[in-house]
C-alpha cells in the first residue's frame, strides 16, 4: 500500500510541470508582456512609472530573456517564495488575493462534498433496494428535477424566498459586521450560518446524480452470487447488504472523488456570482474578462494540481477499499 | 423400513416454486417430490432451466424475487441428541431468524462459480471466520483457528498464510476448496453443491469431487449433488432425481436409474452420452426438439413434445401422477400407469 502511494506520489510530479508548462503559455499568450500592460495601465491613470521598480521588476521575472529563462524564473519563485506573480488589476501579489478564498472555497466545497454523500448514499441503497417501489419513484423524481434545475436559478429562487418571507439577506459567506473582521469564534459562527445555503444549492445536482450513480451501482450487484452466498451462510439482510454490495458498489462512487475537487472549485463561478460568495469562481472569471494573467494563470495553476490531488486521493481511497487494485 | 425413517434428514413434499414475472408466471419447480437420507448422497440431474437450481435454493428459502414458494413441504429432520424434531423450511420467514440459524449452521450451500461466489473484497479467511461467528459462541481468535484448520482439511497447502489471501489470488480450485471449507466450517448435516464443478477443468473436479466425498465420510454429512452431468452422478450419487421441466420425473437409487431407467427422459438421456468406441460416422443420439419455452409449458405431461413414446390425445392432456414402482422408486410417466401400461 505504502509502496503503491508512493508511486502515485512520484507519479504527479511529471504531471504538475507539465500543467505548469501549459500554464506559462497560457499566461504569455496574450500580446506584450506583463511589463508593457503596467505601464500602459499606470500611464492611463496618468500615474508616474518609477523607471528603477520597473528595472527590479524586469530582473524578477526575467522579462526580455528567453522564454525558458522567464519559466523558470516564474516557476522558481512559485516554490522557492510562493511567489505566484502580480495581478495588474488589483496591483497585489496574487497570493495576497486568492489565499483566503481559496480557504473559504474550500470550506464550501468539502461541505458540500459531505453534504452531498451524506444525503446521497443512504436514498440511493434505498431506491436501490426498494426497486419500483413508492419510495424509488419519489426519490428518482426528485432526483431528475434536481439534476435538471440550473443551480443559479435555485440559487436566485432561494434568495428571493428567504428575503420575501423571512427577511433575510443569503448573499455573502458573513454577516455585514463580520466580512472584514479579523477571524473569531464569532466570525466562524456566522460562516457556519451563512454556510447551509451555498452548500444546498451546490449540493442539489451533484446530490441527485449521485443518487442515480449508487442506485444503478448497487443494483448491478445485488443480484451478484457473492451475495448468495453471504445469504446462504445466515447473515441478516441488513448486514449482508452493507458488507458486501454495498462495499462493491461504492468503487465507482469514490474514483468519481477526483473529479468533484476541481469541480466544486470552478463550476461553482455563476453561484457564486449570484449569491456573491467570496469565494475563487468569482474571482477567476474576472481575472480572465480582464486579462489579469498571472491572475487567471495563478488559478487555472492550481485547478489542476487540484485536480491531480483528487485524482491521488480517489486512487487511494480505491486502492483502500478494493484489493483487487492494491496488489497489482 | 422403520430404520429407514430414522434416517431421513430432509423430506421435500410436493414443491412448487413459481416466478411471477410481468410476461407470466414461470413454473420453475412445478411438483418435487424427493427424500434425502442422512450421511448420503442425493443427485439431481436434468437440462438447464429444469428447476434443479431453484429446487436447491428453496430448500434455504433463498430464491430471489420475484420468485417464491407457493406450495408444499420441505421438512427437515433436526437431530438434538436422540430426539428428532421435524422443522417445515418452507413455512418459515425467509427473512426471519429461524430459517438462518438453520442457514450455513445445518445446511450450508456451495456453487457454481466460485470466483463469483466469493467477495472480490475480503479475504478468503475474513469470509469463512464470519459464518464460524455468526453460528458460533467463539471469540474472533478461535474462529480464526477453526478456519485454518478447515482450509487445511480440504487441501489449501499454507493455510496460515492463505487465510489472508483474496479470492483473485486462488486459483479455481482453492477458491472451490476454499468455498468448500466455509460451507463446511459449522459441520452442517447437509451440502448441498450446485454444479459445483462446472467451472472447473477436468482434472480438477475430479479432485474436489474426491474432496468432497472425503469430507462426507470425515464429517458424516449428507450431500445434494446438483448436477447436468451423468458421470459425476456415476461417480457420486447414492440416489439420484432426474428432472424435467419443473417436475421430478423419476427418482431411484443409482444403480436402477442406470441400468433400468423407467421414464422416456430418462432412457433418453442416458443414450444420449457419447460411448467411447462409438463408430466415426454414427451419429450421437440426442433427444429431439428443445426445452418448451417456460411461458408456454405443454399441457399434460411436460415432456410429451419430445416423447417418442407418447400416447396422442393422453399424454398432451393428463399430468402424470407420481407412480411409485417400490424399493423407494418413482416415476411420472402414464405409461406406468395400469390403464396404459399396455402401450408400453
Amino acid at each position: 500500500m505504502l509502496q503503491y502511494i508512493a508511486r502515485r506520489l512520484l507519479l504527479m510530479i511529471p504531471t504538475i510541470i507539465a500543467i505548469s508548462i501549459v500554464t506559462f503559455i497560457i499566461i504569455q499568450l496574450p500580446p506584450g508582456d506583463y511589463l508593457t500592460s503596467l505601464v500602459a495601465s499606470m500611464a492611463e491613470t496618468g500615474e508616474e512609472v518609477d523607471q528603477s521598480a520597473l528595472e527590479t521588476l524586469k530582473a524578477r521575472y526575467g522579462l526580455g530573456q528567453p522564454i525558458y529563462v522567464q519559466y523558470f524564473k516564474w516557476a522558481w519563485g512559485i516554490i522557492s517564495r510562493g511567489d505566484f506573480g502580480q495581478s495588474f488589476e488589483w496591483n497585489k501579489p496574487v497570493t495576497d488575493l486568492i489565499w483566503e478564498r481559496l480557504a473559504l472555497t474550500f470550506v464550501l466545497s468539502l461541505s458540500t462534498l459531505l453534504f452531498t454523500w451524506i444525503v446521497a448514499f443512504p436514498i440511493g441503497i434505498y431506491s436501490a433496494v426498494k426497486q419500483y417501489s413508492l419510495g424509488d419513484y419519489v426519490f428518482t423524481f426528485l432526483g431528475f428535477i434536481g439534476l435538471a434545475t440550473p443551480n443559479f436559478l435555485l440559487a436566485l429562487v432561494l434568495m428571493y424566498i428567504s428575503f420575501k418571507y423571512f427577511n433575510q439577506s443569503v448573499g455573502g459567506l458573513f454577516s455585514p459586521q463580520f466580512v472584514e473582521a479579523p477571524w473569531s469564534w464569532a466570525k466562524v459562527a456566522d460562516l457556519m450560518k451563512h454556510l447551509w445555503i451555498p452548500m444546498v444549492i451546490l449540493g442539489t445536482s451533484g446530490t441527485a446524480g449521485l443518487i442515480r450513480i449508487m442506485r444503478a451501482n448497487l443494483l448491478d450487484e445485488l443480484h451478484k452470487p457473492y451475495v448468495v452466498t453471504a445469504r446462504a451462510k445466515g447473515l441478516p439482510e441488513r448486514r449482508l447488504l452493507l458488507k458486501y454490495p454495498v462495499r462493491v458498489a461504492l468503487n465507482p462512487f469514490v474514483s468519481t472523488v477526483g473529479w468533484t475537487l476541481p469541480g466544486l472549485v470552478s463550476g461553482s463561478a455563476i453561484v457564486s456570482v449570484v449569491l456573491s460568495l467570496p469565494t475563487t469562481g468569482p474571482l477567476l472569471l474576472r481575472a480572465l474578462m480582464s486579462q489579469d494573467m498571472y491572475l487567471a494563470g495563478s488559478f487555472i495553476l492550481m485547478l489542476s494540481v487540484l485536480t491531480v490531488i483528487g485524482t491521488l486521493i480517489s486512487d487511494i481511497l480505491l486502492a483502500w477499499l478494493d484489493p483487487r487494485i492494491r496488489y497489482q | 423400513m422403520a430404520n429407514q425413517d430414522q434416517d431421513i434428514l430432509l423430506e421435500v413434499k410436493g414443491l412448487k416454486t413459481y416466478f411471477f414475472l410481468d410476461e407470466g408466471t414461470v413454473k420453475a419447480v412445478d411438483g418435487v417430490d424427493f427424500e434425502i437420507r442422512r450421511q448420503q448422497t442425493l443427485c439431481i440431474v436434468g437440462e438447464s432451466g429444469c428447476g434443479k437450481s431453484v429446487t436447491a435454493r428453496s430448500i434455504l428459502q433463498i430464491v430471489d424475487p420475484p420468485g417464491r414458494i407457493v406450495e408444499g413441504e420441505i421438512l427437515y429432520h433436526r437431530r438434538n441428541g436422540n430426539t428428532t424434531e421435524v422443522l417445515n423450511l418452507a413455512a418459515m420467514d425467509p427473512r426471519g431468524q429461524e430459517i438462518r440459524a438453520v442457514r450455513g449452521k445445518e445446511i450450508s450451500m456451495i456453487f457454481q462459480e466460485p470466483m463469483t461466489s466469493l467477495s472480490p473484497v475480503h479475504t478468503i479467511g475474513n469470509q469463512i471466520m464470519e459464518a464460524i461467528l455468526l453460528h458460533m459462541p467463539v471469540s474472533k481468535n478461535e474462529a480464526r483457528d477453526t478456519a485454518i484448520d478447515m482450509l487445511r482439511r480440504v487441501g489449501i497447502p499454507k493455510p496460515e498464510s492463505r487465510i489472508n489471501d483474496y479470492p483473485f489470488q486462488l486459483s479455481g480450485g482453492m477458491r472451490q476448496r476454499a468455498m468448500i471449507a466455509m460451507a463446511l466450517v459449522c459441520r452442517p448435516s447437509l451440502l448441498i453443491a450446485d454444479e459445483p464443478t462446472t467451472a472447473l477443468d477436468v482434472t480438477t473436479q475430479a479432485q474436489i469431487l474426491d474432496l468432497m466425498l472425503e469430507l462426507q465420510e470425515e464429517m458424516g454429512m449428507a450431500i445434494m449433488l446438483i448436477t447436468h452431468d451423468l458421470g459425476v452422478v456415476a461417480e457420486m450419487a447414492d440416489d439420484v432425481v432426474v428432472m424435467y421441466l419443473g417436475h421430478a420425473v423419476e427418482r431411484g437409487d443409482v444403480d436402477s436409474i442406470f441400468h433400468d431407467p423407467k421414464h422416456p427422459y430418462t432412457r433418453a438421456l442416458l443414450r444420449s452420452i457419447p460411448k467411447v468406441g462409438l463408430k466415426a460416422r454414427e451419429r450421437l443420439d440426442s433427444i429431439r426438439g428443445m426445452v418448451p419455452d417456460p411461458y408456454h409449458r405443454p399441457a399434460g405431461c411436460p415432456f410429451h413434445t419430445r416423447c417418442d413414446e407418447a400416447i396422442p390425445g393422453v399424454c398432451d392432456r393428463i399430468v402424470p401422477p407420481r407412480i411409485p414402482l417400490g424399493d423407494g422408486r418413482e416415476v411420472r410417466c402414464l405409461l406406468y400407469t395400469e390403464e396404459y401400461a399396455g402401450e408400453r
